[in-house]
């Protein structure tokens, strides 16, 4: 353990985009865990007599329609958003580099299956699918994780597939069957942590991605359903009041939204370095 | 300057800038190259050999940089010069071929257009007749219908063609200097000969430079005139190299030569002036005279293992055009015999050296008797139990896999990047002697580093943090952690350096003499296999041409094939060496005359 804070050191030591990424990142997961303590008013308590108040002192990032304070709502979204990300992303991981890794490790009819499955769903343009899914079994915070899940899954099984084809003759793997490990412990003890790092490259990218997605469809009206605080839903409820001039209610949920797919975006890097045994000295 | 050195470095230091610091890779060194000469860098490696060259190409890494001295190339500092104006000088004056030529090849090039890519740069040549030029340059390397080869892709050729055409590229413009990087590092012997008596023939007849840069002295001593042995970035001698093998000064040179093993070598005496203490494995059973322990075996035939008409046939790619699975192929053209039909037994406590040339079955014929690889007909008696029965996908998890264990080739290859030293060993004990983590297995771990002497607290350390050697014993000890009755090398000092070498081998023959092991050697250098080996098998195409002793095989060869193998290894006997020197200078008197 204090080995990996040496490594972790040493590896933001190097890059600064990746200090900045991770304290990002840590600040995002800070607002998720904290938020209802962070946030100084009620995001659901309507006021009739202050909507649609500029940002001010008070409401740091101004009041909304029904009078609710936009910064308030903003941090509070951050729990539900990330939630959906991480565990679409966890869930898609697990499942994808398991088919992948199969694939890529016993060739064949399981490689010819699981290939063509993966290129069934990237034949589809994937937010539509998404949506389908989501309008057939409705609309629910349960329902847009599986639809992430569905979504995501080529792209790991692909990425692990391909990993584990190149590095499954290499001398370690014969020397374990040598070492008597069956075909399923060599997958899972010896080839799978040695195609983590690209593999984590790929979540971080999908972390922004999927919550892009997530935001994306509470936007078209499907999944979070108003009033609950969601980047997506505020980012749609601000966009009827842009043209009056009221920019903050889109505004701040927008950046709110970037900002953590800028982040995920950037830590692909770092989180690679980070499990790559051959980056520590 | 001097009239005849034309490259000439002098005090030349690089620096690397790594995460722990700055990296002294070279430390004043200085090296003259007169016109004509063929100067021989030796060392082993992290010595500072390919930075040398690197530099003087002025191909240095980003992190790499010149701290001091100067590397001068007719006039012109090669240090100081513009990026352009070297670009000119590579190629045009001075060229280089790479260590391994089918990375330095463009894959998606035909071999034919990458010659002229160079000839165009340099205005060697113009669009009319540049194609011309290039099939006359791969006729001049000796490749076989070169209109045909022009167009061959990199994947299409041998390693040794892939190297000629390298070759070719270097010499098209006919520079003045040639530096050669480990040009023979990964081809057979035999194809290492010719591809060095081209370069020789080549150079000589243009009267060009030559930095060759080896770990093999053996080769140095057959193609260079003069060598300079580098040590931790320094020049340690310079000497010609009748004077270097026959009166080494620096203790280093004295080590390495003595590491080399030659046809006469004997294991004991390849370690014998080791200054490096940590090294050496010092030990009694070394000792024990190889050929007691062969009559020994003579006395009592204790089989072990027999292998009876072994065959594996491998399906070729269907190189024609797409065949519907209801038309019938002809399925004897599509097969290839890897091993056919080879029989031989081996003792108890015995080795056998399996020696050949790549692809001549070697590799397939271990992985078949370790289990890893189906065989196709034939029977292995192993310890009175035919293992051909079991599958070899079935063989991992059964109590049969603790008899037979491997060393593999490549150390780095065979170590998994995210296990620890100590993981490695423990791997094996966990799955085939059902240890549990903990003291127990603590304290074998700690045995059996001990037992092939590597250090205790390297044991937490990741592959990528131990030098070859280390790693060489790591793999040894995973392999002998479960007390195997059959020990399967398969070349296990090939990436390692001379003074490595000896000292693993005599680890092996120390081991085999205290655990009482069988042993089946794989290898192409019949002068390592000897040293460890009583008897010796040669194998051709699948095939096994001879078989005897391994004193008998080397010294008294029956077969062309064998003689061939024998002939191509480089030597530097003195007697033999002071004859070719001489004539050597010869040319060079008339050359300058």
């Amino acid at each position: 353990m204090k080995q990996f804070f040496r490594h972790f050191k040493y590896i933001m030591g190097e890059n600064p985009v990746t200090v900045l990424s991770f304290s990002m990142f840590f600040i995002i997961i800070f607002f998720a865990l904290f938020g209802s303590w962070i946030a100084p008013y009620d995001p659901y308590v309507t006021d009739a007599a202050n909507t649609l108040s500029p940002p001010s002192w008070q409401h740091l990032f101004g009041t909304d329609n029904l009078g609710r304070d936009v910064f308030s709502r903003v941090i509070i979204a951050t729990r539900l958003d990330l939630g959906i990300a991480v565990s679409a992303v966890a869930v898609s991981f697990l499942i994808g580099s398991i088919l992948g890794c199969s694939a890529g490790f016993w060739g064949g009819w399981t490689d010819r299956i699981v290939g063509r499955l993966s290129d069934t769903i990237m034949a589809f343009p994937l937010f539509v699918l998404a949506m389908g899914i989501v309008s057939a079994m409705g609309n629910s915070v349960e329902n847009i994780i599986y639809a992430t899940i569905i979504i995501n899954l080529p792209f790991y099984a692909r990425v692990s597939r391909t990993e584990v084809s190149v590095q499954r003759n290499a001398g370690y793997v014969q020397a374990a069957r040598l070492s008597g490990c069956s075909d399923t412990r060599i997958l899972a003890t010896q080839l799978f942590p040695n195609i983590l790092p690209t593999m984590m490259v790929q979540v971080s990218l999908n972390m922004g991605w999927a919550i892009i997605n997530a935001a994306g469809l509470s936007f078209i009206g499907l999944g979070v359903r108003a009033p609950e605080a969601e980047w997506g839903i505020m980012v749609a409820e601000g966009a009827t009041y842009i043209v009056s001039g009221e920019w903050w209610m889109a505004f701040f949920p927008g950046v709110a939204l970037m900002l953590a797919v800028f982040c995920f975006n950037l830590m692909g890097d770092g989180m690679r370095d980070l499990v790559d045994p051959q980056r520590r000295t | 300057m001097s009239n005849t050195s034309f490259l000439s470095v002098k005090n030349l230091s690089v620096d690397f800038k790594t995460r722990n610091g700055i990296v002294r890779a070279l430390d004043k060194v200085s090296l003259e190259v007169a016109k004509g000469e063929v100067l021989g860098i030796v060392g082993e490696s992290g010595s500072g050999k390919s930075v040398t060259a690197y530099t003087v190409m002025g191909l240095l890494d980003d992190a790499g940089y010149v701290s001091g001295g100067s590397a001068w190339f007719d006039g012109i500092n090669l240090t100081k010069a513009k990026e352009s104006s070297l670009r000119d000088l590579r190629g045009r004056e001075i060229s280089m071929i790479f260590q391994n030529p089918r990375a330095a090849l463009n894959p998606i090039r035909p071999v034919g257009k990458q010659i002229e890519d160079v000839l165009l740069r340099h205005a060697q040549a113009t669009r009319h007749n540049v194609r011309d030029k290039a099939i006359e340059m791969i006729d001049k390397v000796k490749i076989l219908e070169p209109e045909h080869r022009y167009h061959s892709y990199p994947f299409e050729l041998s390693g040794g063609m892939c190297q000629r055409v390298m070759i070719a590229i270097a010499l098209a413009c006919n520079p003045r200097l040639l530096i050669a990087d480990e040009p023979t590092t990964g081809l057979d012997v035999t194809t290492q000969k010719a591809t060095m008596d081209l370069i020789q023939e080549l150079t000589r007849s243009r009267n060009m430079s030559v930095v060759l840069i080896t770990h093999d002295l053996g080769m140095a001593a057959a193609y260079c005139d003069r060598i300079e042995v580098m040590q931790k970035g320094k020049v340690v001698e310079t000497a010609s190299v009748n004077t270097l093998f026959t009166n080494p000064q620096h203790s280093y040179t004295k080590k390495l030569i003595a590491a080399s093993p030659g046809p006469d070598s004997k294991l004991e005496n390849l370690t014998k002036s080791t200054l490096e203490k940590d090294e050496t494995v010092t030990d009694e059973g070394v000792t024990a005279d190889i050929r007691s322990s062969d009559s020994i075996a003579e006395k009592r035939p204790d089989v072990l293992m027999e292998v009876i008409d072994l065959v594996k046939i491998f399906p070729k790619r269907n190189k024609g055009s797409f065949k519907w699975p209801w038309q019938k192929t002809d399925s004897t053209i599509n097969e290839f015999r890897a091993v056919d039909g080879i029989s031989f037994t081996l003792n108890r406590g015995e080795s056998l050296g399996l020696v050949g040339e790549s692809g001549c079955g070697k590799s397939t014929t271990s992985s078949i008797i370790t289990r890893l690889l189906d065989q196709t007909s034939g029977k292995i008696v192993f310890d009175g139990e035919d293992i051909t029965q079991i599958p070899a996908s079935h063989f991992s998890r059964l109590p049969q896999r603790k008899k037979i264990q491997m060393v593999f080739q490549d150390p780095n290859d065979s170590l998994n990047p995210r296990y620890t030293a100590h993981d490695v060993i423990a791997d094996p004990l966990l799955h085939l002697m059902g240890m549990r983590k903990g003291k127990e297995m603590t304290e074998k771990i700690e045995q059996l580093a001990a037992m092939v002497g590597l250090p205790l607290h390297l044991l937490s350390r990741f592959p990528h943090q131990l030098s070859g050697g280390q790693k060489a014993r790591v793999g040894i000890a995973r392999a002998i952690a479960v007390d195997p009755m059959l020990l399967i090398l398969d070349e296990p000092t090939s990436a390692l350096d001379v003074s490595v070498q000896a000292v693993v081998l005599q680890l092996l023959n120390r081991l085999k003499n205290e655990l009482g092991m069988s042993y089946l050697f794989v290898s192409h250098d019949l002068n390592v296999v000897h040293l460890l080996c009583e008897r010796v098998m040669v194998m051709n195409k699948g095939r096994v041409v001879e078989t005897g002793t391994a004193h008998e095989v080397l010294r008294n060869p029956q077969q062309d094939y064998t003689r061939k193998l024998i002939d191509a290894i480089p030597h530097f006997e003195p007697e033999r060496m002071t004859k070719t020197n001489c004539k050597n200078i010869k040319l060079e008197v008339s050359q300058i005359a």
